[in-house]
Parts: structure tokens; C-alpha cells; sequence
């Protein structure tokens, strides 16, 4: 068991190590050629960027035009940049995406909380471990969204059940990371900090938890992640008033699809800032300043 | 004490508690206290699962997920390790498709659901682009990051030996990208494993593991539900440890690429 879960936990590090690479490869294609001064070089960089978007965007734009799906079906871009405006200015996608992003960072709270508190306990104490890890291995590896419909008996449709259910799948790469994390912490760090007198508690606080933090990060970053993909779905089946996913489920039925790709432009958005924003950030002040990772 | 008797202790550390796990929520099942349609006893639900899979309904769906997960991964690998490979040694490729793979990956595979389901149909179709959408990412930045990564020693070394293009391709590069290439397989494959799933719940056609579960709900068969969830949790499992343990065991295991992973 010990042994499936540290591999898992190897190649979490790897995707998450993918992620950023990618990440800091965009910001540094085009930094490396002499260009004459820093202004040229960001413009150079700007345009290397856009330009795929450009002919990407063209060919949607000649797609559409030329008639060979109908409008309905397939918008000019200007057709979406209208209504991605017209929900902007009434307010309506605002509210969505404000349900939307409550939905997540309550139900991803408390799998951080609950996770967390489970996977330090299975890291530190043998019964917790024997108690949690048949439980957690069994239930981990069924895809989070095939517990919808359950959860949906359970809790009856609407909010309890969407914050529960991503609540639950996004619990369980957090679980495993910090208990592989708590596991992980040096051995000879722990002794080193004993035979300096150090207590439990400090013991916890300054060698266990700073040890385990780039394991918790991962876990927290993965959950997230998770977390993300799971709730635009959930949302979509648990007829919820609002929110992104529902929104785009309900265009569908009024063949509003320019309504439609301008939610999946705010759902790219989101995910993009999350991932840049927010753990990208967390890692540069934590884990990578105190030279637990290179950065 | 020996490695082989602590195997053995953990478990039955882990039958206790499972057993243990078992009983309370069949008692809190026969306690009357939760509704028997939304909460059925383990031994209905041992019943459901052995009838599904004796009348060979369980299993027709099970196949039908396969297919479309199998089909929908099978183009993830044909398009990804390709073009993860062009991206890598490329920087015209590169340049091209970072931005947009960047822009597209943040979008959760689900959000395009509704939208397949207008363009291509309710069913097969939409269930499969949906898997190869979901599994695309993975495979493409792992091989990607893989290539990268081949140590430049290698290239030389095998440069100054005198190996063409081709052969530095098939030698050098192709198994020193494998542990990255074969991680990313195994990634893909799980996204595409709960793609499939949330794919068939949403464009329900009418046969796959997904759909039976969604579509037990309406009638409150909350028995058919549970031993669906444990057929796709056993078959997830046995693609993880059996199909994707034993590639890596052949591959890069034997190739020395990496050590197995010890304890």
C-alpha cells in the first residue's frame, strides 16, 4: 500500500513539476534571443504569444462564415464577444461565477481541513493509519463524478450536495499527500530536533509540518485542481440556481452556444488564474523560500 | 520481524477495519432509521452485482465504457506522444502550441459537454472526444517534459559514436523519455477513466457504467447504483496496478530507467 501510494505520489510530483515547467517556459520562450532592448523583446514575446490565437481564431471566424455548420450552432467570435458583454452588463455571468467560485472554495475548505487533519493523523499514529488507509485506498480510485447520483439521493439536489461531493473527491490527493509528506520528513531531522529536547509540540510544529508542507502544497494544489474539474459537472447535475456550469448546461437547451463557449471562456479563466495565482504564489512564499524544492 | 509478516499483519489490519466499516453501515441500513430504497444492505447489494454480472447486463455496460475510454485514450496517445515529441524538439512547434495548450488545458473536460453534445450528437461520438480531450493534456506535457529532459550527455555520447538522426530517435531519445512518456499514460489514462464516466452521465446514450448509475437514480435503485460504483472502481484498480504496473515492470523498469520503489 505504502508502496502504490509513494508511486503515486511521485508522479503527482511530476505533474505538478510539468505544470510549472510549462508555465515558466511560456514566460521564457523569446527572453533568450539578443534582442536590442527590453521593450522589443516583451513585444516580440506578446506577439509570439498571440499568434497562435490569431490563426486559431481565423479559422474559427472562416469556419463560421462560410456557412458550413448553421449559426446556431457554430457563432461567429463576434457573436460570442456580443454576449459574453451583454452577460457581463446585465450581471448575470458575474452571479454566476460568484456561486460558482463559493461553491469551490467552500467545498474545497473543508477537504483542506478534513484532509489535512486525516493525513497528519495517518502520518503520525499507527491506528489512525490502519483505521483510515483501507478506507481511503478503497474509495479513492472510483472517478469522484460516479458518487454524483448517490450523493444526490442522500442530499437532494442543490448546494449541500455540490459542496459535499467536492468536498469528497478533492479530499482524497490531499489525504494521501500529506500523509506520504508526514512519512517523508527525515528521519534524522526528527532525531536531530529530539536529542535537542525538543517536545511534541515543537516537535509538530517546527520539524514534522515545515517537513511536510511541499507534500501538503502538492496535495492542496492537486485537490484543487480537482476540485475544479469535478464542480463544473456536479453543477450541471445537481440543479443548482447558479452557476457556470449550469449555465452552460441550460444554453444547450435553447441552443444558445455563443451563451455557452462565453461560460467556457470565464470556466478557462478561472482555472488558469487558480493555477497561476493562487498555488503558484503560495509555493514561491513558502516551500521554495525556505529551499525545501528548487524553485 | 520479517517484511513478510508485517504484509501479512497490515492486513489484517485492513480486513478488521473494513469488516468493521461494513457492519456499522449495515446496521445503520436495518436500523429502519434511513429509507431501504436509499440505503440497500450489503447483501442486496451483493445480489444486484451477481445478477447484473450472471445476466450479462453489468457487463455489456462495463464493455461499452471500455470501448469508449480504450478508443478515446488510444487517440490521446496517437496525437500527444507525437506531438509532445514535435514540441520538444522543435521550438517552431513549440512556439505554436504551448499558448494554446496553456489556454486550453484550465478548461475542465465536462465544460465541453454541453457543447459536444450540440455538435456531434448525444452518444458514442461525444463520450469519446470528451475521454480524448481529457486524456490529450497529460500525455502531451509528460512527453513533452520527457524529451526535455533526456539527459544531453546521452545525445553526445551517442553523437560522437557516430548514431544518425533516426537511430539517436529510436535509442536515445524514445527510451530516455519512457518513464515520463509512461507516467503520462498512466495520468491519462485515470483523467480519461472519470471522463468517461461524468461524459456518460451528462450525454447519456443509453448502455455505459456512467448511465446506469445516472439512470438508477431516476428509479431510486440505489442497489443497482452501489455495484455499478464497485465494478468501475475494480476495473480502475485493475488498470492501475495490473495493466500499467506490468507495462512499467517490461519497460523502463527493466531498461533501468528508474528503480522500483522500495517499501
Amino acid at each position: 500500500m505504502a508502496h502504490a501510494s509513494g508511486q503515486a505520489n511521485k508522479q503527482c510530483w511530476e505533474d505538478a513539476d510539468t505544470v510549472q515547467d510549462a508555465a515558466s517556459t511560456v514566460a521564457v520562450t523569446g527572453m533568450d534571443d539578443r534582442a536590442p532592448s527590453a521593450g522589443v523583446q516583451r513585444l516580440r514575446l506578446i506577439a509570439r504569444n498571440v499568434f497562435p490565437f490569431a490563426v486559431v481564431g481565423a479559422i474559427w471566424e472562416i469556419v463560421a462564415w462560410a456557412g458550413i455548420f448553421p449559426q446556431r450552432l457554430f457563432p461567429t467570435l463576434e457573436q460570442v464577444a456580443l454576449s459574453f458583454v451583454q452577460l457581463t452588463m446585465s450581471g448575470i455571468l458575474l452571479h454566476h461565477t460568484v456561486e460558482t467560485v463559493l461553491r469551490l472554495t467552500s467545498g474545497f475548505a473543508l477537504a483542506a481541513v478534513v484532509g489535512v487533519a486525516i493525513g497528519v493523523l495517518m502520518g503520525r499514529s499507527r491506528l489512525a493509519e490502519d483505521i483510515f488507509l483501507p478506507l481511503v485506498s478503497i474509495c479513492a480510485p472510483i472517478p469522484g463524478l460516479a458518487y454524483a447520483p448517490l450523493f444526490l439521493l442522500w442530499f437532494g439536489l442543490g448546494n449541500v450536495s455540490a459542496v459535499l461531493l467536492v468536498a469528497f473527491v478533492s479530499a482524497f490527493p490531499i489525504i494521501f499527500n500529506s500523509w506520504t509528506g508526514v512519512k517523508a520528513v527525515k528521519e534524522i531531522w526528527v532525531r536531530s530536533a529530539q536529542s535537542m529536547g525538543a517536545d511534541d509540540r515543537r516537535m509538530f510544529t517546527h520539524v514534522i509540518l515545515p517537513g511536510a508542507l511541499p507534500y501538503i502544497l502538492t496535495g492542496l494544489r492537486l485537490g484543487l485542481a480537482q476540485a475544479w474539474r469535478i464542480l463544473v459537472a456536479v453543477e450541471m447535475l445537481a440543479a443548482v440556481p447558479w452557476g457556470l456550469g449550469w449555465l452552460i448546461f441550460g444554453a444547450r437547451e435553447f441552443l444558445n452556444t455563443d451563451a455557452m463557449l462565453a461560460g467556457i471562456a470565464v470556466i478557462a479563466l478561472i482555472g488558469l488564474a487558480l493555477e497561476k495565482f493562487v498555488f503558484q504564489k503560495i509555493e514561491d512564499y513558502t516551500v521554495v523560500r525556505w529551499g525545501m524544492v528548487a524553485a | 520481524m520479517s517484511a513478510n509478516s508485517q504484509n501479512a499483519r497490515s492486513y489484517i489490519r485492513a480486513a478488521i477495519t473494513i469488516g468493521a466499516a461494513a457492519l456499522v453501515y449495515e446496521v445503520a441500513a436495518r436500523s429502519g432509521y434511513f429509507a431501504a430504497a436509499l440505503m440497500p444492505t450489503i447483501p442486496t447489494i451483493a445480489r444486484t452485482l451477481y445478477a447484473g454480472i450472471l445476466d450479462g447486463s453489468l457487463i455489456e455496460h462495463a464493455a461499452f465504457t471500455l470501448y469508449r475510454v480504450m478508443f478515446g485514450f488510444g487517440l490521446a496517445v496517437a496525437v500527444g506522444v507525437p506531438l509532445g515529441i514535435l514540441m520538444a524538439r522543435f521550438a517552431a512547434v513549440e512556439n505554436f502550441f504551448l499558448p494554446l495548450v496553456s489556454a486550453l488545458m484550465p478548461i475542465p473536460s465536462f465544460a465541453l459537454v454541453p457543447l459536444f453534445m450540440l455538435w456531434f450528437g448525444i452518444g458514442n461520438l461525444t463520450t469519446i472526444l470528451i475521454v480524448f480531450y481529457a486524456a490529450t493534456f497529460p500525455m502531451l506535457f509528460n512527453t513533452w517534459s520527457g524529451v526535455r529532459s533526456v539527459n544531453p550527455l546521452w545525445l553526445r555520447a551517442a553523437g560522437a559514436m557516430g548514431a544518425d538522426e533516426r537511430k539517436l530517435f529510436w535509442k536515445v531519445i524514445i527510451p530516455g523519455a519512457s518513464p515520463f512518456i509512461i507516467t503520462g499514460m498512466r495520468q491519462a489514462f485515470l483523467r480519461a477513466w472519470i471522463g468517461v464516466v461524468g461524459a456518460e452521465m451528462i450525454a447519456a446514450s443509453d448502455w455505459g457504467l456512467g448511465w446506469v448509475i445516472f439512470d438508477s437514480k431516476e428509479f431510486l435503485q440505489t442497489d443497482v447504483m452501489i455495484a455499478s460504483l464497485v465494478v468501475i472502481g475494480a476495473i480502475g484498480f485493475v488498470f492501475e496496478r495490473a495493466v500499467f504496473g506490468s507495462i512499467e515492470r517490461a519497460t523502463i523498469l527493466r531498461w533501468g530507467m528508474v528503480r522500483a520503489a522500495k517499501g
